[in-house]
């Protein structure tokens, strides 16, 4: 039972957004912390706005021990509406979910978050009337349908003063320039052009404003099927062979019209084919990737292993920790993503031939393997704001539809997969795997999958460029001037303050030496630990006829049913992928080079940051990857006084481009959870097992004999 | 296995193998060019093979042996591939394929390792080619079966430091603050009188005397009683090992022993009960009964508390080795790896015997009672047990020397039957009592570095290099069984200890990102999700895993470090330089060394 000490009657009202409206909100609600099983826990308010549900702890006075890495829009004990993932009601000691309308109101409400926190209120103190409205205005808030214009999105974007950071160096991809640069970036802009013919959304709402094709494509042709079976430029490799996308025809019942798609793509390929463009190599991702229902399948089983409800929870299981992790299928799925990525890879980087992704909409799988692929062969795409503008590229403008993925209007959950967050956690794959080779953290790719939540930046609230701008132009709520202006999630003043956001950047990355145009050639060369591979790949007679042979074929099967690889086709030899991935490994990396993820089954890892931080049983005190990390920040940071001194000493000015480190004073008992331990275990106990498996059914004979067989009744005569 | 890019074997061309021959960089390559060789080492024979290599396929070399080690080395391809195998290692030593065999490469010797790995050669079949290599490779693999001295008696190895000098026990008791008041040293056991697998020295209450110890010695299984292991610096609470009482099927009694107990309870000065772990699982506990056996009854114990811990036998931690090998061996288990890993149990050994030592260090720190533990014997899971939770709440330990003082302690001393388990220099690779219960412990030492990567002065290279020496028979510290053999062998007057190699060149084992942290306890989590398997370990022959080396962020670390230290000597002179031109005013500059010490006052 419950034995704390008296509530303490204290106005306490919850910190508003603007624009943010307080609904409903009940008092005396305990809420219990996430430990050991015991009832401990504080009283205090539960609110409902039209942003976040929150807890307001009666005593929360005591706020000297700010935490060093803090949230600014989403505090401790604030879960965004679109964070919530699943409502629980207990009822007699019973769970049942909540949905729509209630007709009892549950003694305790349990929360499961999209971002894994549990949290765990008791309502038996409170008010039946402040219960009934909480309960209810909490799941009809977090759970019900809502038309887009009621996302908290546009209230704040009307309210909140906009003094944007000008200076934020990621590329949007709204306009043609941006196109256009990046096109010069990658020495695409020979083979390719960037067009202007979607102005108006003429060809297609899902295709971007302004995208890139191949310099042959006409304007016609992108017209006829609405950019359909047109293939539309991602990014062009160093050696000019460039990766491709295509929107698929969806199977058509009707003959002619299929005949006439088909010789539609038939005329592209032929376009496409020919000199200057490299051989072409397909990939119908829809067939050789697991479905998006896959996906979904996977990851709600995954998140269910860290959806902890207490210690009894966590260590039942932990006896079957590995199959039960295998069962979810999450982790093989990264793999097979991680994959197909390299196989794109040795296209492009071995083959020299063009790649170009396949799907029904191209706004999924695509995204993901373009961006894989980008992020292991271009290491512009491993510092920040190379990163945060391949996800302008790629995802956000590239059409990826955010907002039914992670179904934040909960209109269906037909559509809802994690295709983002399985991006992020092959990102991961390679950033645990490569820490210098990354200019960002793990913290980051976790702050960034939080910031899929928050509704206050545009960033990840719609489904497509189209949707954006038409909802952006203010046919306001107010007479409010202008279009609303909205927020971007890589401005990261807006959640973290310069201390917290330095745990964004990664002190190990070594930043690649900005070279002038002609050093790049040369330095690329030498970075090309490729270039040494054994040169049996080289033979062009196959590979040549590869796509005349075969493109009836091809075509036959992008019009209508799918069969499997068209890369890594039966008639290449098996082991080429494998010969590039291992000879690949068998040299020493160079971080600003290609970077292959190692795939066998002990190097994919759980994510533990991301999906263990909440749970106080799977704290070390003082240990985990960041005790290391606490020592390199120590000591840069020494290294950086130093270098102060050293100007001093000189008599010159301070140097003012001193790069920000965290600050970690008495950092050695840190816990691993760190940044973001919030619910930290105060007690020193170590976690003990409470369950723990012992048969050995196969054994049973081995089991049951001694160490070594003596007879020791023997030794008493 | 062929790989189209590795040159198969043809049998015409090991002709001439013996004359000289010519690399494709032009250098000529002499039969006797040198192969790396330790002083008192002596080359036995050589001969042209084919090395079948899992990874890379068939690899034509020349196979040396000496009188420690077999060394190949290929002869075309480039880089070469070396293998480089002291005979220790080598547990079997079969012959694949007869005279008359058919198929390429199918006859020759199939060497299966105690280091997690197999090795094939493939010979000439005309003129029984391999007999005369088998026979030396199983005489000086097996000295013990032979006749023969292990490697550690002719090694003329010569290091800075001495190794057997780092474990003295009493300085070792003096450490801890013994003997005091409570506690004395005995010497009961001088020349192994009363238990010839403990060490001489012991530490016993000191209400205890020493005919009271021989009636408590009756009781115990081989004469193994409740000495001290540890005692908390703070609460005085111990740390007691010890083997299974002989209760027997008739639940005999014996008042010395109950008395015995009771004295060790008290002598923390508090009124609580003593604790007793016994390591096996209750079951096995009961079983041991027939055999003379048991555990501690509550009717004779009353002011103990006893609880099993579950932790399973020599036998099926072989057993789950074994499985493992399967997995990783020679390719990695593809599909379905978490399960597979499971089912090998490994893991879940390490968890029960990583929560079995917590609880130990947990109780004895908690104050509260002191600790006995026991298994059967007491030289298998009670060293596993005691040792761990010695390195949790002592961080000497976790310091090289520590360390080195740890096993030397607690495994060699008290008498862990490394002979026996490791089945060194001997050739029956099916013997029973064989069981990898060290590198299990190992094994647990490294989950606990890799938990908390600053909390241990030594690093993963450390823990490899013991493995390695556990089976090399280079140096004689894990020879024998017992404290009271290796006496009687000589050893430390005859061979050389594993810890001279190591302290001679300590900057090679050693973790840059220690962090000194004195009195603290370290509970590693013991939970899957935090468990690894150790793959830079067990899967370390495979190419296709092997990992970074060195450690990039270790690495950088080091840059760092070295940038630091630059900038340290170039600030003091500029200092000295700056003083010298403005020789009257030195108020504001701070000096190096007061930076530095402001610095370090970070940890």
């Amino acid at each position: 039972e419950i034995h704390i000490k008296e509530p303490i009657e204290k106005e306490v009202n919850p910190r508003l957004l603007p624009g943010e409206l307080l609904l409903c909100e009940a008092s005396t609600v305990y809420k219990y912390i996430q430990e050991d099983g015991s009832n401990r826990g504080s009283y205090g308010k539960l609110v409902c706005t039209n942003f976040k549900i929150s807890f307001l702890d009666d005593d929360s006075a005591s706020d000297d021990n700010e935490p060093q890495f803090k949230n600014k829009i989403v505090g401790e004990n604030d879960i965004t509406l679109q964070c919530v993932d699943q409502i629980y009601g207990v009822y007699d000691e019973k769970k049942k979910l909540l949905t729509g309308q209630l007709r009892k109101y549950p003694e305790n409400l349990i929360i499961y978050c999209k971002d894994l926190r549990v949290f765990n209120f008791c309502l038996r103190y409170t008010k039946e009337e402040e219960v009934k409205r909480i309960v209810s205005g909490i799941v009809h808030h977090s759970q019900t349908p809502k038309l887009l214009k009621r996302l908290f999105l546009f209230s704040y974007a009307s309210a909140a003063p906009n003094n944007t950071d000008g200076r934020n160096q990621t590329v949007m991809f709204e306009t043609l320039e941006d196109w256009r640069d990046e096109l010069e970036r990658t020495k695409g802009n020979v083979k390719y052009k960037a067009v202007t013919t979607n102005e108006g959304y003429r060809v297609s709402e899902k295709l971007p404003l302004y995208f890139v094709v191949p310099i042959c494509i006409s304007e016609e042709s992108i017209l006829k099927y609405e950019g359909r079976g047109i293939p539309i430029w991602c990014w062009s490799c160093h050696n000019g062979a460039a990766l491709l996308k295509m929107s698929a025809f969806p199977k058509e019942q009707d003959d002619s019209t299929s005949q006439m798609q088909k010789a539609f793509l038939d005329g592209i390929y032929k376009t496409i084919s020919k000199p200057p463009y490299e051989l072409l190599k397909m990939d119908d991702l829809s067939s050789s990737l697991p479905s998006l229902q896959d996906i979904q399948t996977a990851y709600t089983r995954f998140k269910q292993l860290f959806l902890i409800d207490n210690s009894t929870d966590f260590w039942a299981t932990d006896v079957k920790w590995f199959s039960l992790l295998e069962s979810t299928n999450w982790l093989e799925i990264i793999r097979r993503v991680l994959k197909k990525a390299i196989e794109v890879v040795e296209c492009l980087e071995i083959q020299q031939t063009n790649v170009l992704l396949i799907e029904e909409s191209a706004t999924d799988l695509c995204c993901v393997i373009s961006s894989l692929v980008q992020v292991m062969m271009d290491s512009y795409s491993r510092t920040k704001s190379g990163f945060q503008s391949l996800i302008q590229k790629e995802w956000v403008i590239g059409g990826h539809g955010f907002l039914d993925r992670c179904n934040h209007l909960h209109k269906s959950e037909k559509e809802e997969a994690p295709v983002f967050l399985l991006l992020l956690n092959c990102v991961w794959q390679l950033v645990q795997q490569y820490p210098p080779a990354f200019e960002f953290t793990e913290t980051y790719l976790t702050v960034l999958s939080d910031s899929l939540y928050v509704p206050i930046f545009s960033t990840f609230f719609f489904n497509s460029q189209h949707q954006r701008d038409t909802n952006k132009s203010g046919e306001s709520l107010k007479t409010q001037s202008g279009p609303f202006r909205f927020l971007t999630v890589w401005d990261w003043s807006v959640q973290f303050d310069c201390k917290a956001q330095a745990f964004l950047n990664n002190p190990l990355y070594a930043e690649k030496p900005k070279p002038d145009k002609s050093q790049r050639k040369t330095s690329r060369s030498k970075h090309q630990r490729q270039l040494s591979l054994p040169l049996t790949q080289a033979k062009p007679s196959t590979k040549r006829g590869f796509f005349r042979e075969e493109t009836d074929h091809l075509i036959k099967n992008i019009l209508g049913k799918r069969i499997g690889k068209f890369i890594n086709s039966s008639e290449e030899p098996p082991n080429s992928l494998r010969e590039f991935y291992d000879s690949w490994h068998s040299k020493p990396v160079d971080y600003h080079g290609l970077l292959l993820p190692r795939i066998d089954g002990p190097e994919i890892k759980v994510w533990a940051q991301r999906y263990l931080r909440w749970i106080p049983e799977a704290q070390l005190h003082g240990g985990g990857t960041i005790a290391t990390a606490a020592k390199i920040l120590d000591l840069m940071e020494e290294v950086q006084s130093l270098q102060v001194k050293m100007d001093e000493e000189h008599s010159q000015a301070v140097s003012g481009d001193v790069h920000s480190v965290p600050m970690l004073r008495n950092s050695a008992r840190l816990s691993s959870l760190f940044p973001f331990a919030l619910l930290q275990r105060q007690s020193v106990k170590p976690a003990l097992p409470t369950s723990t498996w012992k048969d050995l059914e196969d054994e049973d004979d081995l089991v049951k004999r001694d160490d070594e067989f003596v007879d020791l009744s023997g030794d008493m005569l | 296995m062929a790989s189209s890019s590795t040159p198969k074997y043809n049998s015409n061309s090991l002709e001439n193998s013996s004359s000289k021959r010519t690399l494709k960089d032009g250098t000529n390559w002499e039969q006797n060019e040198e192969i790396p060789r330790l002083p008192g080492e002596t080359r036995v024979t050589d001969k042209d093979v084919i090395y079948m290599c899992p990874f890379n396929g068939p690899v034509k070399g020349r196979v040396y042996i000496t009188n420690y080690r077999l060394y190949l080395r290929s002869v075309e391809n480039d880089p070469a591939v070396i293998l480089n195998v002291p005979l220790g290692v080598i547990s079997r030593i079969e012959k694949m394929g007869g005279a008359s065999s058919r198929g390429e490469n199918s006859y020759g010797l199939d060497i299966t390792c105690k280091d997690m790995r197999n090795l094939r050669f493939a010979l000439k079949q005309e003129g029984h080619s391999r007999r005369d290599i088998f026979e030396v490779l199983t005489k000086y693999a097996f000295p013990q079966s032979h006749n023969l001295l292990f490697f550690a008696f002719v090694n003329e190895e010569k290091f800075s430091e001495n190794g057997w000098m780092v474990y003295n026990p009493m300085s070792e008791y003096r450490r801890q603050g013994l003997p005091n008041e409570r506690w004395r040293v005995t010497f009961i056991n001088e020349h192994y009188r009363l238990c010839d697998t403990y060490p001489s020295l012991l530490v016993v209450p000191y209400n205890a005397t020493d005919d009271d110890l021989k009636k408590v010695a009756a009781f115990r299984s081989r004469n193994r009683i409740p000495v001290l292991s540890w005692i908390h610096p703070e609460t005085q609470a111990v740390i007691m090992r010890c083997s299974q009482p002989l209760v027997g099927m008739s639940g005999k009694r014996n008042k010395d022993d109950e008395r015995y107990l009771d004295i060790i309870r008290e002598a923390n000065g508090q009124i609580s009960k003593l604790t007793i772990y016994d390591a096996r699982p209750n079951v096995n506990a009961v079983a041991n009964k027939a055999t003379g056996g048991g555990y501690e009854g509550e009717d004779a114990y009353p002011n103990a508390e006893l609880f099993f811990l579950d932790i399973h036998n020599i036998h099926v931690m072989r057993e789950s080795l074994k499985k493992l090998k399967d997995i990783v061996y020679p390719n990695v288990e593809e599909s379905h790896w978490l399960s597979s890993l499971e089912s090998t149990h490994w893991l879940e050994h390490i968890k029960l015997v990583l929560t079995g030592a917590i609880q130990v260090a947990d109780k004895v720190s908690s104050g509260r009672s002191s600790v006995l533990v026991h298994c059967s014997d007491g030289w298998d899971r009670t060293a596993q047990l005691t040792s761990l939770a010695m390195l949790m709440l002592d961080s000497y330990y976790r310091t090289i020397e520590g360390f080195e003082v740890l096993v030397q302690k607690e495994w060699i001393s008290f008498g862990h039957k490394f002979a026996s388990r490791i089945g060194h220099g001997d050739k029956n690779h099916a013997d029973a009592d064989r069981s990898p219960i060290f590198l299990q412990f190992i094994d647990c030492v490294w989950q606990m570095s890799k938990q908390f990567p600053t909390a241990f002065e030594f690093n993963e290279q450390f823990l490899i290099t013991i493995l390695d020496h556990l089976y090399s028979c280079r140096f004689g510290t894990f020879l024998y069984n017992s404290e009271f053999l290796r006496e009687k062998e000589k050893v430390t007057e005859k061979t050389l200890s594993l810890w001279s190699l190591i302290n001679s060149e300590k900057s090679k084992y050693t973790n840059p990102f220690y962090s000194k942290e004195l009195n603290r306890a370290l509970y590693p989590v013991a939970s899957m999700r935090h468990l690894e398997l150790w793959v830079n370990y067990y899967i370390r022959w495979n190419p296709r895993i092997r990992q970074q080396q060195p450690n990039p962020v270790e690495q950088r670390y080091m840059e760092l470090l070295a940038l630091r230290d630059d900038y340290i000597r170039r600030l003091e002179e500029l200092q000295i330089t700056n003083n010298s031109k403005i020789s009257n005013s030195s108020t504001s500059s701070t000096s190096p060394s007061q930076m530095m010490s402001q610095v370090q006052t970070h940890f």
